[in-house]
């Protein structure tokens, strides 16, 4: 059992942005991340090239609300679910996932079945990834 | 509606007039094409004697399905091939590691041997075709298992031809696959530019690129400046070893973006070429005319594109690449409508490349060298493109060279402050992108996709397996320790790096035994 405290400990959402597998292109995940920075929220970025076991650690020692994921590389459906297999395994299910990247929209609804909560594609505004987390993460 | 303002946020004047190019010398600053400072195109005949190579970006699944793709393609009357590695091969990974799970073949081909490498190029002959790779980090690694391949097609290495991309510096820079840390990067890439130089004479050994830097959010001054930049850092790095100059400098090539703002795309290769003449005249002594020409491909801008409306991608592809051609490019590739959504499918592959053909063989911009030379207009902006990125460079070079500013992360934040910066414009609607912040429409994305299974990673896995079993173990080993003595004692790594590939050992063990003597690079993670 971990021993999370987030909703005591920080009294401003904080969100883990993370770039899973190999993918380099990192444009839209910093962009999101100060977006978010600019908005009010604590952003931890975890920087690229990351696998689902450190992400699901940063976000439990983070003690994050969320992990938002970029992925470009079409290995969304691979990474996204091992990610909240990993936090179901780790007791961790309350962390918020969402995501963003080049994401056809059959995936989109399989991953949305999988528990990831909102996939943002090209042509997103980073408002309405704020006014997203705002409506859906306390 | 518009502030008048390229792409680049760039202010552009109502009317440009021969006042304009107060203080310009057509005959000093611009010259005739194929002479100094080749600002009008680098060949005296440019498209009139040879059409610039059609080369599209191209690799999915395994070997075997990009072979059935380049055979499409040059059935197509594509004259160049060009190859999309996926993310494991990229980053130095086997496609049965732990970390290539889901991502093998999706992005690009899996190459883990030289079997694969073999079955890439079957029954393409690569002693007749130029074949560009887009591979950094391995580099090295790769370079040797497309040289052993040409063996197996019983040729000599030297009949090799194309070019390797192999610029790390970028790569810090923007693109990310990197594997070892600057210094060691930059001597394994010294090691392959000497060995081409003495032994595969027509291969171009780097691509410097700025395709990447201005995909990551650059301005087309910081995409123009950070390259040269780069172009000066390999020059000197090959000085320090004491070649010289115009040994290796010929076969430098670059790599540009064509980005949506037309005529300041126009104008940044036209600076390039002026600016890279003058710098290998002036500040490197350069002697050979070659090592001044500035050769350069051409993508066009995939961050252009939208998801929304995917068709009005085509028009944007168009434009993109009329700017590629009208600026001179000697090779190009164009992207399909689809590539926001997925690797493209066969049909909106060959629409990129018709839109090519339309261009080389209807438009009729052929006929003549350098159309818009002469206008005050593309003149002014030739003009401060390079004066602009002259000054960015002044900036780098007091920092102490691109490697420095690198490591400090200045152009990693220069880049980020601009992407952020255009995306504010477009979220406040000061730059319109037609479909996604004006002109929107419902629609129903329903299109054909390009998809990779699963059972294509599996099917990669086996192949691989399969290598490892019939291949000869002793000399595995015997070639992995040759490798690592070379690392460690400072000797060129080709020749080991080719016979390990001759040996058919896998991408991985080659890395592996590289990064454990130079070690490896992480990203520092800023945003």
């Amino acid at each position: 059992m971990n021993k999370r405290t987030n909703a005591q400990t920080h009294k401003r959402t904080r969100i883990l942005i993370a770039k899973p597998g190999l993918d380099g292109h990192d444009r839209g995940a910093k962009i999101v991340a100060r977006a978010l920075r600019d908005a009010g929220f604590e952003v931890v970025y975890t920087g690229l090239h990351q696998t689902p076991e450190m992400i699901v650690s940063a976000a439990i020692q983070e003690d994050v609300n969320a992990i938002g994921m970029s992925v470009l590389s079409g290995a969304h459906n691979h990474l996204f679910k091992k990610v909240i297999e990993l936090l179901k395994e780790q007791d961790a299910s309350d962390i918020i996932v969402f995501g963003g990247g080049i994401i056809p929209e059959d995936d989109v609804s399989e991953l949305k079945k999988y528990g990831v909560k909102a996939v943002f594609t090209p042509g997103a505004k980073t408002t309405d990834i704020v006014d997203w987390i705002k409506a859906n993460i306390k | 509606m518009s502030d008048f303002t390229t792409i680049s946020s760039k202010k552009i004047k109502p009317l440009y007039i021969e006042e304009d190019l107060k203080g310009s010398d057509p005959k000093k600053d611009l010259g005739k094409p194929g002479e100094f400072p080749y600002t009008r195109g680098v060949h005296e005949t440019m498209y009139r004697k040879k059409l610039w190579t059609m080369r599209m970006f191209s690799g999915f699944g395994t070997s075997e399905e990009t072979n059935e793709r380049y055979h499409f393609l040059l059935g197509h009357g594509q004259t160049g091939l060009s190859v999309a590695f996926d993310f494991p091969t990229l980053m130095g990974y086997d496609s049965d590691q732990e970390r290539a799970q889901g991502e093998v073949g999706r992005c690009g081909v899996a190459v883990d041997t030289l079997a694969d490498m073999e079955t890439l190029f079957d029954k393409i002959p690569l002693d007749k075709i130029t074949t560009s790779m887009t591979i950094n980090g391995p580099a090295a690694v790769l370079l040797a298992m497309y040289l052993a391949a040409i063996e197996k097609q019983g040729h000599k290495i030297s009949v090799a031809a194309g070019t390797i991309q192999n610029d790390i510096l970028k790569e810090f820079i923007a693109q990310h696959a990197w594997a070892f840390p600057p210094e060691p990067s930059m001597r394994v890439i010294v090691d392959m530019i000497e060995f081409c130089t003495k032994h595969v004479p027509k291969w171009n050994t780097i691509s410097i690129s700025g395709y990447h830097i201005r995909e990551a959010g650059s301005t087309a001054v910081q995409e123009l400046a950070f390259t040269i930049a780069d172009g000066i850092a390999y020059v000197e790095a090959c000085m320090a070893r004491g070649m010289d100059v115009d040994s290796f400098a010929p076969r430098l090539s670059y790599f540009f973006n064509a980005h949506i703002d037309f005529f300041e795309e126009i104008a940044k290769y036209r600076a390039a070429r002026r600016l890279w003449a003058r710098l290998m005249r002036d500040r490197f002594k350069a002697k050979d005319k070659r090592s001044m020409l500035l050769r350069f491909h051409t993508q066009t801008a995939g961050c252009s594109l939208t998801a929304q409306q995917p068709y009005n991608n085509v028009v944007r592809t168009t434009i993109e690449a009329l700017a590629g051609v009208l600026g001179g490019t000697q090779s190009l590739h164009t992207n399909s409508l689809d590539e926001t959504l997925a690797l493209p499918t066969e049909k909106s592959v060959r629409i990129a490349l018709r839109t090519q053909q339309i261009i080389a063989h209807e438009s009729g911009v052929v006929n003549t060298i350098d159309p818009l030379g002469g206008s005050y207009f593309i003149e002014k902006l030739t003009n401060e493109l390079e004066e602009e990125a002259v000054a960015y460079i002044k900036k780098i070079d007091d920092m102490g060279g691109m490697i420095k500013a690198i490591e400090i992360g200045f152009p990693q934040r220069e880049i980020a402050d601009a992407a952020y910066r255009y995306q504010r414009q477009i979220e406040k609607n000061e730059k319109i992108v037609v479909g996604v912040n004006d002109f929107v429409i419902d629609e129903n994305p329903s299109m054909d996709l390009l998809k990779i299974t699963d059972e294509l990673q599996d099917k990669q896995i086996e192949r691989l397996k399969k290598v490892k079993k019939e291949r000869d173990k002793a000399s595995v080993e015997k070639t992995l320790s040759n490798l690592k003595k070379a690392c460690e004692d400072g000797s060129n790594v080709m020749p080991p790096l080719i016979e390990c590939a001759r040996a058919y050992c896998t991408q991985n063990e080659m890395m592996a035994v590289m990064k454990g003597v130079f070690g490896e690079y992480h990203d520092p993670a800023i945003f």
